[in-house]
Formats: C-alpha cells, structure tokens, sequence
C-alpha cells in the first residue's frame, strides 16, 4: 500500500481483514513479522506508539482511546508532552492547543501523516460534512491522511485512493473516481451490498413491551438523563430509537434492563416488571445486545464457551441445576458458530482473538439462542463488515417475523430508517419525534435529531 | 492434528522451565556472592530436604501454606485481592484455640466446632472490609492491609492480657491446651500401614486432608458451579458480569467473606495437631508468603497445591545450608527469584499464544 502526500487514502475491507492490524502495525502498537514501512523513503521501525508520534504520524482511534480522568488537555498531550526538566510545561501546550483548536484542533501533535479509524461511526451526517471538510483542509496543507471505514459512499466521497484488503492480503489498489460503491463491496467480499429492509407488517396485537412514563434522574437527582418516556411495542415490531449519541439512549436501555434505577412503569408480556432484578428480566426473556461488545457483552481473556455462559448462568443448556454443564455449553457454542458463521477455530478459542464482527455475531447468536420475545439491540451492526451486517440484519428480520419485538438503537440512519416500524426520536433524554421510517430521508432524520427541523 | 498438539504441550511446559531456569540462574548469584559453590548449596539441600524427615515435616508446613493460598485465590478470581490473609488466620487461630478449650464435645464435633469459630472470626473480620469495599468503594487492598495490623494488634492484646496462660516451669505464654477431643490425630499411624517408617520428630498433621479436601471443593465449585462462573465472570469483566445479571455488590461480598473463613482455617494446622494451644510461637507471616505461592500456582487448586509444596521444600532444605556456611536466608531470595521469573514467564507465553490464536484464526477465515 502506497499513500502519497497531499491525498486522502481509504483503507476498505471487511471485519478480520486486517485493517486494523495494519494500522496498529503503522502506529507501533503491533511488529510486523517481516516486510518494511517506509516514511519518506525512508525505511522505519516502530517499536511503539511513540516511534510512530515520533515519526509524525497521528491516530484517530475508533473507540474514543482517552484517559477518562484526564483533561482534554491532558489528553491531548498525551504521549507527545512538552518537558520542562521532568515536568511538563502545560502553559506552552496550552497556548499551543488553543491555538491548534483555532484552526482545526487535531494537529497538535506535529503529525504530517494521520490515520482516522472508522471516524464517522459515531456521527450524524451534519457532522461527518465538518469533518469531510476538515479533511480536505488538511490535505490541502500537505498532509498524507488514512482513512477506515465501511461506509463506502463515504469512501468514495472523501477518498483520492482506495485500497482493499481481504484476508489480510491486498487484493486492489484503486482511484476512487474509477469504481462505484457497489464495485468496492464486490471487491471487499465478492458479493453484493445488503440492503437493511424488512418486508411487510408482522405486527401482532399483543404488546410486548410497555413503558409509562419513564424517567431516569441524575443521581444528584437535579435533572432528568431520560424524561417521562412512554411507549408501547407490539409482538413482531420493531422500534427504532434515534439520536445523537449521548441523548439517553443508553440510559433508556439501562432501565429496560433493570441496570439503573428509574421512576414510572415498565410491563413486559402485560406484567409490571419494575421490581424484577437485572438476572430475572434476562431470564423471563429480554435479551441485550450491548452498545459496547468488548466492555460489556464479553471476556475477552476467556474461551468462547465461557462467553456463551454470560447472561445465561441460570438456564439450560448451559446449567443443570446449580452445576455447569461444560460438554452441553461447548456443544452449543458449536451450534452457535455453525448457524450465525462465526470464523473462529473453535469453543476454545479466546474472545479476543475473534474479529469484531466476528464477536458481534457469537454475540447476536448466543441471546437468540434463548428465543426472547424482546430484544434490546443497541448499534448491533457498528463496526462490523458488510458481511455480518447482511447476517445480523438477516437473524432480526427472521425474528421479527417470528413475533420478537426489538428495541433497536442505531447511529447508522439508514439501518433505523430501513429496518424499523416506527422511529422514535430522543434529544435530551426526551422523545421529541415520532416519524414514519417508510417516509423519512436520513437527512429529515438527521435533522430531527439534532433538533434543526 | 498431530502437530498443534505438540506445540500445545511445549507451550504448557514452556512457561515452568524457563521459570526454573531463570531462577536457578538468580539464586546462583546469590550464592556466589556469598563466595560459595551454588552446586555445593543445591547439593546440600537436596540431600537434607529429601530426607524422608524433612518430607514429612514439608507437608505440615505447606498445609497452612495452601489453605491461606486458597483463600487469596478465591478473591484473586473474583478479581479482588485479599492481603488481609494474615489478620484472619490470626484472629481465627486464637479465638478458635480459646474458645474451644472452655467446652467438651465428642471428638469430630468439637475438631468441627474449632473450625466454625475460626471460619466465623476470619469471615466477620474479612466482612469489615467487604462492607467499606460494597457501600464505600473503600480499595479491598488498603483496608484489609489495615486491618492486618490492627489484627496483629489486637491479637498480641487479647493474648497476653486475657487468654493466655504461663506455662508451669517456662516463660512461654499460651491458651489453655485444647481437649483431646479437639485435637486432629497424626496421619503417622496411616502412613505407617503404607510402609512409611516413623521419622525422629515427624508426624503429618490431619489437617493436610482437609487441605485436600478443600482444595478439591475450590476447584469444584469455581470451575463447575453457576457461584463459581458468577465470581470469575466479576473478575475477568465486571462490567460485563453485571450487564449479564451478576450481581456484583453481593459477589463481591460473598468472595471477601468466603476468602477470610478460609483463611480462618489457615491457622489451625499447627495448633490442632502439634501445640494444642495458640502460643507465643505462632508461625507468623503464613498470610503473606501464601499470596506468593497463589501467585505462583497461578491460582489454579493443582498448581497451588505444588507450588506450596515448593515453598515448604525450599524452607525446609534451606536450613541445612547453615552446615556449610551459607545463610539460610538465601531460600527467601530463592522464593522470590522463582515467583518473579515464573510471572514473568507466564505472561509472555499468554501473549503468544494470543498471537498464535490470531495467525490460526486468520487461516481458518482465508481457508
């Protein structure tokens, strides 16, 4: 792979293809076993990520890599201190941060060449335009700029030159403006892009899930993370929660499940279940695929089998009694793998060596393999290649069909518009918005969630 | 399929060797500073520690070794870490020892009653930092190291001032001598039917079985039981463990209380089969030298087992070095050289194999 100065360079290929070992490689978090990188023409060797710093080459990582109890200065400093003796001179950095931010507030660094690990994943259309547009400022200034992602119309947009990696080799090194997205996708798994839709109305009269009046308080208890939030989902619906990421999605989630204290009524299947413990409501049939697979849906350090037990350490197969079954739970994460094509070795292999995708699906197979009736999916597609996203998608459409309900929260718009049967809209812990997906544009929705109208 | 079979097993074995080796290599220094032959001190030690005398007396010295260990491994997997151990065993050791001497029961039930009082003192004095640890987010680190002192504190207090008694004819202090019906009989006359000939001074404690025992039980229930599954699940991810319906407040409660009971029982070995009563002498930092050896058996019930059994052999041999001029003290940086170097070890083979998982995984999706 080639990336010339003053381009934008597009790194495209499906989860586990090894982009990301790439990037790690480029940002000396991982050796190479051979081969050689050349900055400038000149042959490096990153033992570290601050050889890369170093070397000029700046990273923006997927997941917002920060040190939670560090200022924003401190953050961005980090690795790249300015000493002053054996302290760090923050009156210099401040003053040279401010001004950075003036312009763009990423360059700080010094970094001529930078790499943006899927950055739009967490954005809504407004704001992937400001980056576009940063983007294309920094490339005028000269910098040499690495660019994931999945979204290939994205891709298309922002990128000079695309490369595309399948199972870890390079199969196609491209000029954007000669291919289309749907070439892109063919070439990344050789088939055609999945579509997010759902056919026909498999709405029953039952309601699954009810909540009435909804509120989650801060715990100063001065004002509301999620207010008076009400709604009813029916058997066979799906309901779609959009919002810019930190408007109380999580919070809506965390009281559905009983993770977080809240104020108003929830009914599941017609039954108050307010007093029901985190362990109870998984058990009476609610299911959760997390927003945060690694943090909160897996052990990384631990085999598959053991991840197949997590949430269902109460039921079969997995337990007899008070007894683990270990043959009976191998067993079944075998058929897990088998039905939801997870690529691994085997039940033994550790959750961390799997792909993202690859996680994400052990993850979507192993809460449907207790049938709930509802299910509580929060961005069950990010970060995941077209190809589990064409599975995922697939598992929740058979299940709708199937009388599950779904809670499903999404930053990918065109997933909540196409997937869900009603969209529901949250902006400061209220639901401000209640549209029809079948007549809405991700741009209306955009809108609606950022509260321009 | 022959072939990744191999490589597991030298990676399984991988990890002790060069654990050993590195040690050896540390401990030989250590020798040579002292100018002696390391072949001369490991020499001395093999021979003297592999008497069958020295062996019998290893096992009463790792029995309290491992059941300490055990108690830290309980939290260890929970992802908590119990350094309290040595404050537990103490206050169980002697409240258990003075207590039970005030009543008579038929035998086992009185040996059953030590244990109760021992496992209830260790529990409720582990309880005090569960409870900062659950409702304060008091560190478990800091406050049990506290209560360690005050323990050690406490004990000496309640000792010397209210239950210990002189000795007729010696300056020693100690608890009234247990009943016989709470004593734990010698496994001597056991090992006798087995062939073993009585050693001058030796006999084996009881408590080595229940030991065992308990060592079974923790494998059972951590590995095998929903509790166990629940407790490693807050250890490895506890985020995770409380999306999924672990109840995290009470496991980490449970695990705290559950670890101090058993070090409750860590201080009995010595007391129900040799001395019969707390007594000025009591082997002090069991507690400590028990987190080395979790450490070192990688918390796992079998590799604990051994690595106590190293430790005793270690302390054990170590004594004959005064023989030939060597200080004795040299096993402590034997003990520390293999606990180091096997951590060590240990880790970079758990990062290769992660490696090596990858490349396998990367195979099996081109395939």
């Amino acid at each position: 792979m080639k990336v010339e100065t003053g381009t934008v360079h597009a790194l495209v290929g499906e989860n586990g293809a090894g982009k990301s070992t790439v990037m790690k490689i480029l940002y000396g978090m991982q050796r190479p076993d051979g081969g050689e990188i050349l900055v400038n023409g000149q042959a490096v060797n990153f033992k570290n990520p601050n050889d890369a710093i170093d070397a000029s080459i700046g990273m923006v990582h997927q997941h917002f890599m920060l040190a939670d109890n560090f200022t924003v200065l401190e953050n961005i400093i980090l690795g790249a201190e300015p000493k002053h003796g054996i302290t760090i001179d923050f009156a210099a950095a401040r003053k040279k941060v401010a001004e950075m931010s003036a312009a763009y507030g990423l360059d700080y660094r010094g970094a001529r060449i930078l790499i943006f690990d899927e950055p739009t994943a967490v954005l809504v259309p407004q704001e992937v335009d400001d980056l576009f547009n940063a983007l294309k400022g920094l490339r005028a200034e000269g910098m040499a700029i690495i660019f994931i992602s999945h979204k290939l119309d994205e891709v298309l947009r922002v990128a000079d030159d695309v490369t595309v990696v399948r199972a870890g080799s390079t199969v196609a090194q491209v000029k954007s403006k000669d291919v289309t997205a749907r070439e892109l996708a063919e070439l990344m798994v050789g088939s055609e892009l999945p579509q997010p839709t759902t056919h026909g109305d498999t709405r029953r009269p039952e309601v699954t899930l009810s909540l009435k009046d909804v509120s989650v308080p801060t715990k100063s208890g001065s004002r509301d993370l999620i207010s008076h939030i009400s709604f009813d989902l029916q058997a066979g619906e799906v309901i779609g929660i959009a919002g810019v990421e930190g408007n109380g999605q999580a919070e809506l989630v965390e009281a559905i499940m009983g993770l977080r204290e809240y104020t108003g009524q929830i009914e599941f299947k017609g039954k108050n279940i307010d007093n029901y413990s985190v362990a109870h409501r998984h058990d009476a049939g609610i299911g959760l695929i997390p927003e945060d697979r690694q943090r909160q849906a897996l052990m990384m350090n631990s085999p598959l089998w053991e991840n197949r037990i997590l949430g269902h350490q109460r039921s079969k197969p997995v337990m007899r009694g008070f007894i683990l079954d270990k043959k009976a739970t191998i067993a079944d994460t075998r058929v897990i793998m088998d039905e939801f094509d997870v690529r691994a070795p085997g039940p033994h292999t550790l959750a961390t060596a799997l792909s993202g995708g690859n996680q994400q699906k052990f993850i979507v197979g192993r809460e449907m393999s207790k049938a709930p009736a509802l299910l509580v999916a929060s961005h069950p597609t990010r970060g995941v290649d077209v190809g589990a996203q064409a599975a995922i998608w697939d598992e929740l459409r058979s299940a709708r069909e199937k009388g599950m309900a779904i809670v499903l929260i999404s930053a990918d718009l065109e997933e909540l518009i196409g997937m869900s049967d009603r969209l529901l809209v949250m902006l400061r812990g209220a639901i401000t918005a209640e549209l029809n997906p079948q007549k809405t544009t991700p741009e209306q929705l955009g809108s609606a969630m950022t509260g321009a109208q | 399929m022959k072939k990744p079979s191999t490589s597991k097993v030298l990676l399984a074995v991988a990890a002790p060797i060069a654990a050993a080796v590195v040690s050896i290599v540390v401990s030989s220094f250590a020798v040579l500073a002292s100018k002696k032959s390391p072949m001369d001190a490991y020499k001395t030690m093999w021979e003297f520690g592999t008497q069958a005398g020295s062996l019998l007396e290893v096992l009463n010295i790792a029995t309290p070794y491992y059941i300490a260990a055990i108690a830290i491994a309980v939290t260890f997997r929970a992802g908590l870490f119990n350094i309290g151990v040595e404050g537990q065993l103490r206050l169980g050791a002697l409240f258990s020892a003075y207590l039970s001497a005030k009543f008579v029961l038929p035998p086992v039930l009185h040996v059953l009653a030590v244990f109760l009082i021992a496992m209830t003192v260790g529990g409720l004095w582990a309880a005090i930092a569960a409870y900062l640890k659950v409702k304060r987010g008091v560190s478990e680190v800091i406050s049990t190291i506290m209560l360690n002192s005050l323990a050690v504190g406490l004990t000496s207090f309640l000792f010397s001032q209210y239950f210990a008694e002189i000795t007729e004819g010696s300056n020693n202090l100690t608890t009234k001598t247990l009943p016989a019906s709470a004593q734990v009989p010698d496994l001597m006359p056991l090992l006798n039917k087995l062939g073993v000939e009585d050693q001058p001074g030796g006999g084996v404690y009881g408590m080595l079985l229940v030991a065992i025992a308990l060592g079974i039980a923790f494998w059972f229930i951590v590995n095998r039981t929903r509790f166990g599954f629940e407790l490693r699940a807050s250890g490895a991810n506890p985020i995770a463990a409380r999306v999924s319906g672990v109840n995290s407040k009470k496991m980490i409660f449970l695990a705290l209380v559950i670890s101090g009971a058993i070090a409750g029982l860590a201080g009995l070995p010595d007391i129900l089969g040799d001395t019969h009563s707390y007594t000025m002498g009591f082997r002090p930092g069991v507690g400590f030298t028990a987190i080395a050896v979790a450490l070192l058996g990688r918390n796992g019930a079998l590799g604990m087992a051994i690595s106590a059994l190293l430790f005793g052999f270690l302390e054990v041999s170590s004594r004959s070095l005064e023989l030939i001029d060597i200080a004795p003290e040299t096993y402590v940086i034997m003990q520390g050289s293999i606990l180091l170097s096997s951590v060590i070890a240990y880790e970079v083979i758990r990062r290769y194999k992660i490696t090596l998982q990858s490349k396998e995984l990367a195979k099996a999706v081109a395939a």
